[in-house]
């Protein structure tokens, strides 16, 4: 029974396998690449889906468009470039780093930065405070006098003469 | 010791400063609009068949020497409705040629579609496969490029020119490419 279970898994998760891959790609070795480039690539009518992804019209071109350049012989990068050429950085999904971009890709490290020097500033401020002493001398016999005069009262009160 | 107090008040109205030139950003820019790379740039060169004369075609150096617009529209556009009656009205004006571009559609498609809504273009041009349409970043259709006489970009609106965008944003840009 598991053994039919098993073979029927198989037999389904090929055919799931050879309807997707082998609908439009006769050479699976070129689709990986074209799949490869496609993910980095937005979909801009959908723009919260890679062009590997998206159904859209306009995805489907944009595919054909990557595939026909890699059968052409051009490289990943011939290929991205093309379509910031077209269609500006925003097709790219990795945004590129550059002046407008500086904080969108510098701004999670400035932060964690200093929250980290806040956090060792308030340790050292802390382990300042532990090791300096609470009391000095002055105070300390200051703090026996005012305990000692409490400490008369509350004999006072206590045996009223 | 008090000043020290107000630091985290002060970083958290930071923040909402933030939140509020986002929102702002958000209500006031289209989210869909991504600024075209190719505006002052040459204007992709193409040559294609002509919609209602198969025969013929029209390329990019035909249209040198004037300021004209490119107009990306499908019969199967639903924003080109509305669109269509204002560029059908702003072509009686005869301001400049204005060329559209049939957009990954059918010929009689096409054609029936220009037929029923009126032809606002001096001529149009067939990009079945919308090879043409990836040159010049089409994403979304309707999209116009303005186009000057030396074959670059000077603007493109994405989405449906209304009459609004046609009065404040497209006449005066094309009122002073024309005057040189």
């Amino acid at each position: 029974m598991v053994k039919l279970l098993r073979v029927l898994a198989t037999a389904f998760g090929l055919m799931l396998l050879s309807s997707s891959a082998f609908a439009d790609a006769p050479d699976p070795v070129l689709e990986a690449r074209v799949n490869k480039i496609a993910v980095r690539l937005r979909c801009l009518v959908c723009q919260n889906q890679s062009i590997a992804e998206s159904q859209a019209d306009l995805a489907n071109d944009l595919r054909r468009q990557v595939r026909e350049m890699l059968v052409a012989g051009k490289s990943e990068k011939d290929i991205l470039d093309f379509m910031v050429e077209r269609y500006g950085d925003f097709v790219l999904y990795d945004p590129p780093f550059q002046m407008t971009t500086l904080l969108l890709w510098g701004g999670p490290a400035a932060l964690m930065l200093i929250a980290l020097s806040g956090f060792a500033w308030t340790v050292r401020a802390r382990r300042r405070q532990a090791s300096a002493p609470m009391l000095s001398d002055a105070d300390k016999a200051h703090a026996r006098a005012l305990l000692d005069d409490a400490g008369d009262n509350r004999n006072n009160n206590e045996n009223p003469a | 010791m008090k000043a020290k107090a107000l630091v985290p008040l002060a970083l958290f109205v930071a923040l909402l400063g933030f939140f509020a030139v986002a929102l702002w950003h958000a209500q006031t820019r289209d989210a869909h609009e991504i600024p075209s790379p190719l505006i002052d740039k040459p204007a992709p060169t193409f040559k294609l068949t002509q919609l209602h004369t198969p025969d013929k075609t029209l390329s990019l150096a035909d249209m040198k020497g004037q300021v004209w617009l490119l107009n990306v529209w499908a019969s199967w556009c639903v924003a080109c409705r509305e669109e269509h009656p204002v560029l059908v009205d702003f072509a009686t004006k005869k301001v400049l040629p204005i060329i559209g571009l049939n957009y990954k559609d059918k010929r009689d498609d096409g054609l029936a579609w220009l037929a029923a809504g009126g032809d606002p273009y001096t001529t149009s041009v067939v990009d079945t496969d919308g090879r043409v349409g990836i040159d010049y970043g089409v994403y979304g259709v309707p999209e116009t490029f303005l186009i000057d006489g030396n074959g670059r970009i000077r603007f493109k609106q994405i989405g449906p020119i209304t009459p609004e965008v046609l009065d404040k944003v497209l006449l005066p840009k094309i009122k002073e490419l024309q005057r040189g």
